[in-house]
């Protein structure tokens, strides 16, 4: 189901948590809402689950406008973070939830309903779990009953709230791969919303990085991570470098250095370069040069911090243990930089990078308190 | 699918048997007293809880069949004693019903929608342990006595409050009324909304929605609010007494009869009546007890304590 967002507007007291969003979803797609805490991903998700109602704008499932459609009428399945089991059902009874309670001829009888979760607990490969309760079940196999519960009423469109954010690091790959096979297996459309760029970008078709209620970036995963369309893209996924540099006659230029740019500015720019993006090379070379700081080595990636000769300005590097000149990186010592791939902005001013928006509490009290017992 | 992400997301990991199924630690000698101070304080505690919990409790027992099983029984059976039963329970019918459903109501639009003057409906709660039961029993009189705003309308309507079983219910519910409410409110509050919000949108209206997935996950900590809510409207002596009127026979519950039994110097009766509260008391406690120790994950009472 091809699900189209126009416009979408939602305030939460004064605090806009959508600020206007425009969002086309193929029929059949996987895609990730990625942000900050606040960024307006989990609402719009709520939005289009209905369980938010939104100021202004337009949804539309396919060809139908959905927009003042009830939770119930919309059909889409939702998992919660914290699962959302009915801990006195058995998982069994979990699943056939969805079909137990429609009402007259739409209700299967009882064996259809309990045929449907058997065919569902084989998808999620929990199969004999049936009678189990879900206190009986580990995190990662409640969040695989959640799925199937939400499978279990055909849903038009499935939407995850943070799916993997309760369980710990090793499920929560495990469970990633899993559900991009279990997508590829069933074909539903599905939108999920994570704050871990790795999740996203792991897992999804596209990607949508959202900031203050605003989408910043819609782009497949290699598009997001390789050209950032602004300067939060770039630092929201991964770290980021930040060099003072001016373009002249299609060349950039960083203190001396000049290196090639197809980029429309002209005049001041702010250089972005990723870590793993710049290049140690031999002092007889063009580069910046840095007096190291320190280094550390976390297993195959040895990174170190560096201050630029010219302007002062700190500057990571992360380079792989084979590269031969890691051996000239000890604290202290004078080594030559050369950013290899970057992206270029208008300038910003002074403002520190790192400064992702405030956390925003834009999440129903409730919610909110059980994220900060997570 | 591959083969080894299966064992990965199996059953919860459990201890390896040969530590046994006890808590990992024991004892933390670090925050441990020495023997003989662990074993003076329990003495106190313990003196303290027998002179003025088990002994006055006994006492109520023995005094109640110093003259037999005989006079128990008749003090127990005499038309008086009977009436007072009778209307106690009455008054408990009435009034824990209706703190029921106002209790789940007050609860569930406190715990899971947002609203103004929220809080000032939390404190309203629980104006009736704040007030003194003879106020409220005031009250009452003041709107439903016969000098009162209400009063001469009921009267000219052949409708008795005060000095009649209304009043005496009316009374038991203001005084009982937060018990179901406060035990529900945590409760609801730290479940949270995501449950429901889980039924919804697998198609359940707000009803069913209600019924099975709401109820039962507050089903223990309702029936522990009912117990309290039980015990104290059998019990309650303060509210009930200004708007009874004590006629015996007519409008004494079991409080009120023990009393003008007691200030009639019938000790063996009034320690007799005495004894089923006492009773009714023990059950409570047991029961309480017990689903405090069955379903504590359960009740918002054992996150509180």
């Amino acid at each position: 189901m091809e699900i189209s967002i126009r416009n979408v507007r939602k305030t939460f007291a004064a605090f806009p948590a959508l600020a206007g969003v425009d969002l086309d979803i193929a029929s059949g797609e996987l895609i990730a809402l990625l942000g900050p805490s606040g960024s307006g991903k989990t609402t719009l998700l709520r939005a289009l689950a209905g369980l938010e109602p939104i100021d202004a704008g337009q949804i539309r499932f396919g060809a139908s406008d959905a927009t003042h459609l009830s939770v119930q009428e919309r059909r889409v399945g939702f998992v919660f973070q914290h699962y959302a089991l009915f801990k006195h059902m058995t998982v069994e009874d979990n699943i056939g939830f969805g079909l137990s309670v429609r009402k007259g001829q739409d209700k299967p009888d009882k064996a259809a309903i309990r045929r449907r979760a058997q065919e569902l607990l084989d998808l999620v490969q929990l199969s004999g779990l049936g009678k189990r309760y879900p206190a009986q079940l580990s995190g990662g196999q409640k969040q695989r009953v959640a799925l199937a519960r939400a499978l279990a009423i055909e849903p038009r469109v499935l939407l995850l709230d943070e799916p993997f954010g309760a369980l710990d690091a090793k499920v929560r790959k495990d469970l990633r791969r899993w559900l991009r096979e279990l997508h590829d297996k069933t074909g539903v459309t599905t939108v999920f919303v994570t704050h871990d760029q790795e999740e996203a970008l792991e897992l999804a078709d596209r990607v949508v990085v959202m900031n203050r209620g605003r989408i910043e970036q819609v782009g497949s995963t290699a598009e997001v991570y390789e050209q950032p369309a602004t300067p939060f893209v770039f630092d929201f996924l991964g770290s980021v470098n930040r060099f003072r540099g001016e373009v002249q006659g299609g060349k950039l230029k960083i203190n001396g250095l000049s290196l090639g740019t197809n980029s429309p500015l002209a005049g001041a720019v702010d250089v972005y370069v990723r870590p793993h993006d710049l290049r140690l090379v031999e002092d007889s070379s063009p580069g910046l040069e840095a007096r190291v700081l320190q280094v550390q080595r976390t297993g195959p990636i040895v990174r170190a911090g560096a201050t630029l000769a010219h302007d002062g300005a700190r500057v990571d590097v992360e380079l792989s243990h084979l590269d031969p000149l890691t051996a000239t990186l000890v604290p202290g010592a004078r080594v030559r930089l050369l950013p290899a791939i970057y992206g270029l902005f208008p300038p910003e001013g002074d403002a520190p990078l790192k400064t992702l928006p405030d956390v925003v509490p834009n999440a129903v009290p409730e919610q909110r308190g059980s994220r900060a017992r997570a | 699918m591959s083969e080894n992400l299966d064992h990965s997301l199996q059953d919860p990991p459990q201890l390896p048997s040969e530590f046994g199924t006890g808590p990992l630690v024991r004892k933390n000698s670090a925050i441990t007293e020495p023997a003989w101070v662990r074993w003076l304080l329990i003495a106190l505690a313990l003196a303290f809880l027998s002179l003025f919990l088990l002994l006055p409790l006994l006492s109520v027992f023995t005094e109640a069949l110093r003259d037999g099983w005989g006079t128990y029984l008749s003090a127990l059976r005499e038309p008086d004693a009977m009436a007072a039963i009778r209307l106690t329970l009455i008054a408990a019918l009435i009034a824990v019903p209706l703190n029921l459903v106002f209790g789940v109501a007050a609860a569930w639009c406190i715990a899971k929608f947002e609203f103004r003057g929220k809080q000032l409906l939390i404190s309203l709660i629980d104006l009736p342990f704040s007030v003194s039961p003879v106020v409220a029993g005031l009250v009452y009189v003041l709107i439903f006595g016969a000098q009162g705003w209400a009063g001469p309308w009921f009267a000219a309507h052949d409708i008795k409050v005060i000095f009649a079983v209304p009043g005496i219910a009316l009374a038991t519910v203001f005084v009982t009324f937060p018990f179901i409410a406060r035990e529900l409110i945590p409760l609801m509050q730290e479940q949270g909304t995501d449950d429901e919000q889980a039924a919804l949108t697998l198609g359940a209206g707000g009803f069913r929605t209600f019924w099975s997935v709401t109820l039962p996950n507050i089903k223990w900590g309702l029936l522990y609010g009912v117990l309290l809510c039980n015990a104290r409207a059998f019990g309650e002596f303060g509210a009930v007494s200004v708007v009874s009127g004590h006629i015996r026979g007519q409008t004494n519950t079991l409080p009120l009869h023990i009393e003008i039994l007691y200030n009639e110097y019938a000790f063996a009766a009034a320690f007799a009546v005495a004894s089923l509260l006492a009773g009714l008391a023990l059950v409570t406690l047991a029961l309480k007890t017990f689903l405090e120790w069955r379903y504590a994950d359960q009740l918002a009472a054992a996150h509180r304590r």
